[in-house]
């Protein structure tokens, strides 16, 4: 099952490192990693999607917490949150009838053009890892797709629920 | 403000810390701090011959006090000889700060002469770690490595320093931190009311209950606080191997070791519990045996300071995360006073039914005529230190018989790798025992195979007359290995035994110590009587056992608690 793990730790050297190496040593899976600076700079936030059930992921919380740069930890998934993640596809446009098809999708999807060239669009897709994967999915469709770059899931929960120090 | 050098501040904060032995070896990057220590006497250094030693001896020296101990060495290679010794503490959550030099700042990364990054090399056995950047912030890093490593689930904690930061020409302003706090760092003490009454009530209720005590009631220095309990509730006590000591061996509520090689009536009481009251043990897999078929009775109270322990292996009921020596009191205030007398007549049935299975006296064994039995050795042993010795061992066959033949009164007495399974840490364990307890009788339980993996210490052990007892049980084959072979591998003994045994007596000659061989039954009294008449002198006692003897009970693999095997030829 899906879990987005969410971690406020210090944002110190090597911080990083040791969460990661919770994962590899204890044979956790990571399916995406975002972390970056909070609003406050001595503070980083990390979410981190995994699979796994109830009893290893009660291990990775709990392992995750033992480390001595992390103050909070809490698993969004257990109870109503927000979730997105940030997409960049670049996709191949050699014709206007692929034009149109690609200004199509990227209104119904409410994506935004944010890179034109000769030969194509770079586009810029937010929402849930399943509207990302089915727009990429359609554009695949009509045209080819080049590259494209996913941020990995972030989060926040629902309400007044909040990971502060 | 006081100006010094970087290296003046690690000696001037260890000295302040109330530091008084570090281990270690120096070299080019800790030349500084070597300099500092040269003109004090606050900071003893003991001059090890192996990096790795010195870890165990920190290690030892910490086991044998509660005091975290203290390592040394330089960058590159001596940092690395530290890392079994770092991953051994880190297994059995012992207190320890490392100190390892590193390259100057401006050539970390570039691969320079002895460089490795010692923070990503300990990473996965290191309860935390610090490379330090600035000489200012030098004694904060130290002053911080200590807290964290004897606080909480204590633990190893490596503090990295740069050349350039400790350089002896450049000063900075001493500032010694008074308060070490850090908001991401609290860990939990005390029980939580609501756990505490529950676990009081399963207790209390229990008909077959069992205590299981490891080496988190060491740890906490809870030893009384578990005996009142075990009294009060007249409760049966097992201990783990980490444990022993925490309740008394000799008490007679205890029935000694449990697990993989724990005793009969221990795995019995275990698996015939309606519950278990378990006081900093952590469920290991060589306590368990089968987890599906673990215990199917018992209503399960973990108490335990680290909560990644528990239900990590094996699913508990009343989970409380706190010390043991906190969770203990509120237990104890909670329960109130209780009528023992009623609490023994309500657990009779249950005593009598131990008695039985203690009544098949699994430790029993045949002596032999020409042979010495690995058994009689540490029953010698015991005999001779009137059983109040620190006792370190080694890993292996010798190490199992000495848990289970020598059983220990007090914590702190018994000082082994326990999660690790460390081969090479009785030696230098029993050195940093010794220089801790200068006047106490310190004996290594080591074998053929264990003692000459750390063998060099030797020569340490003259430099600063430490008078170690050597118990070395010689069977020319690596036992416990052998003895696996024997029982799920036909026999076929690959690469078990040693062809080209050095002559120990010389070897310990050699290095100005005494050596003393016995080979026949009839010698090993009077031999072990001269050995520890000794009392200024290493003495190293090559023994030569019974090679075929094997460690008994064990547990059948894949069985429950109680499955197990009593000799060669009879099972449970």
């Amino acid at each position: 099952m899906k879990r987005i793990i969410s971690v406020l730790m210090e944002n110190a050297p090597g911080a990083l490192s040791r969460i990661v190496g919770v994962f590899s040593q204890r044979g956790y899976n990571v399916d995406s990693l975002c972390v970056a600076a909070t609003d406050d700079k001595s503070l980083s936030r990390l979410t981190i999607t995994t699979q796994a059930d109830d009893k290893v992921i009660e291990q990775i919380t709990k392992q995750v917490n033992k480390l001595i740069d992390v103050l909070k930890v809490t698993d969004l998934t257990n109870g109503s949150h927000v979730e997105r993640e940030l997409m960049l596809i670049k996709v191949a446009t050699r014709s206007e009838l692929v034009r149109a098809e690609v200004n199509r999708n990227v209104d119904i999807f409410r994506a935004q053009i944010i890179d034109v060239d000769l030969n194509n669009y770079t586009i810029q897709v937010t929402g849930t890892s399943d509207k990302l994967d089915a727009f990429a999915n359609v554009l695949a469709q009509s045209t080819e797709i080049i590259e494209a770059s996913r941020t990995g899931i972030c989060g926040l929960a629902r309400g007044d629920k909040a990971l502060r120090p | 403000m006081e100006m010094m050098s970087g290296a003046a501040m690690v000696v001037r904060t260890l000295k302040d810390l109330g530091v008084k032995h570090v281990f270690g070896y120096p070299g080019g990057a800790v030349l500084d701090i070597y300099d500092a220590l040269y003109a004090q006497e606050d900071v003893e250094h003991v001059l090890v011959r192996h990096e790795q030693g010195a870890a165990h001896m920190a290690d030892g020296y910490a086991r044998s006090t509660g005091i975290t101990g203290t390592v040394l060495v330089t960058s590159g290679p001596g940092a690395t000889n530290t890392l079994t010794g770092i991953a051994t503490a880190y297994m059995d959550s012992i207190p320890m700060v490392i100190l390892s030099g590193q390259v100057p700042s401006m050539h970390i990364g570039e691969d320079a002469f002895q460089e490795t990054d010692m923070v990503g090399c300990s990473r996965p056995v290191v309860k935390h770690s610090f490379l330090v950047k600035r000489a200012v912030d030098i004694p904060e890093a130290i002053a911080k490595a200590y807290y964290i490593a004897n606080t909480g689930r204590p633990g190893p904690v490596v503090v990295d320093l740069p050349k350039d930061i400790v350089n002896v020409l450049e000063e900075h302003p001493y500032q010694f931190p008074e308060d070490v706090t850090m908001r991401s760092y609290n860990p939990t003490l005390k029980g939580h009311s609501k756990q505490i009454k529950k676990a009081s009530k399963v207790l209390l209720e229990a008909k077959r209950p069992i205590l299981y005590v490891g080496g988190g009631a060491i740890a906490a220095q809870a030893s009384e606080l578990v005996t009142e309990i075990a009294e009060k509730l007249n409760l049966p006590v097992t201990s783990t191997l980490m444990g022993l000591g925490a309740f008394s061996g000799v008490h007679e509520q205890s029935l000694g070791m449990l697990g993989m090689h724990g005793t009969l009536e221990s795995n019995k009481a275990m698996h015939n519990a309606d519950c278990i009251l378990a006081l900093g043990a952590r469920f290991d897999d060589r306590v368990t045996n089968n987890v599906e078929k673990f215990c199917p009775h018992a209503t399960i109270i973990h108490v335990d300071i680290d909560p990644a322990s528990i239900s990590k292996t094996v699913a508990v009921h009343v989970p409380v995360v706190g010390s043991v020596d906190q969770v203990a009191k509120q237990l104890l205030a909670q329960m109130g006073d209780i009528d023992t007398a009623k609490q023994k007549e309500k657990l009779a049935d249950w005593w009598e039914q131990i008695e039985q299975w203690r009544g098949r006296s699994c430790l029993d064994f045949k002596k032999d005529d020409k042979l010495i039995k690995p058994q009689e050795v540490i029953q010698s042993v015991y005999k001779h230190t009137n059983g109040d010795a620190y006792v370190s061992s080694d890993v292996g066959q010798h190490q199992m018989f000495a848990a289970l033949y020598y059983p220990f009164a007090k914590p702190r007495r018994w000082i082994n790798s326990g999660g690790l399974g460390t081969m090479g840490f009785g030696l230098p364990a029993a050195m940093g025992v010794q220089m801790a307890h200068r006047d106490a009788t310190s004996v290594v339980i080591t074998g053929d195979g264990s003692i000459q993996m750390n063998i060099q210490e030797l020569s340490t052990c003259l430099q600063y007359k430490l008078p170690i007892k050597i118990i070395s049980l010689n069977n020319r084959a690596l036992g416990m290995v052998r003895q696996w072979q024997d029982m799920n591998y036909k026999s076929r003994y690959s690469s078990s035994y040693m062809d080209s045994m050095p002559d120990f007596v010389k070897l310990a000659e050699a290095y100005g110590h005494i050596g003393i061989r016995v080979e026949h039954p009839d010698e090993l009294d009077a031999a072990m009587e001269r050995c520890f008449a000794e009392k200024d002198r290493l003495v190293f006692m090559d023994i030569a056992i019974d090679q075929n003897e094997h460690v008994y009970p064990m547990q059948i693999k894949f069985g429950a608690m109680d499955d197990m095997r009593l000799s060669k030829t009879e099972r449970t």
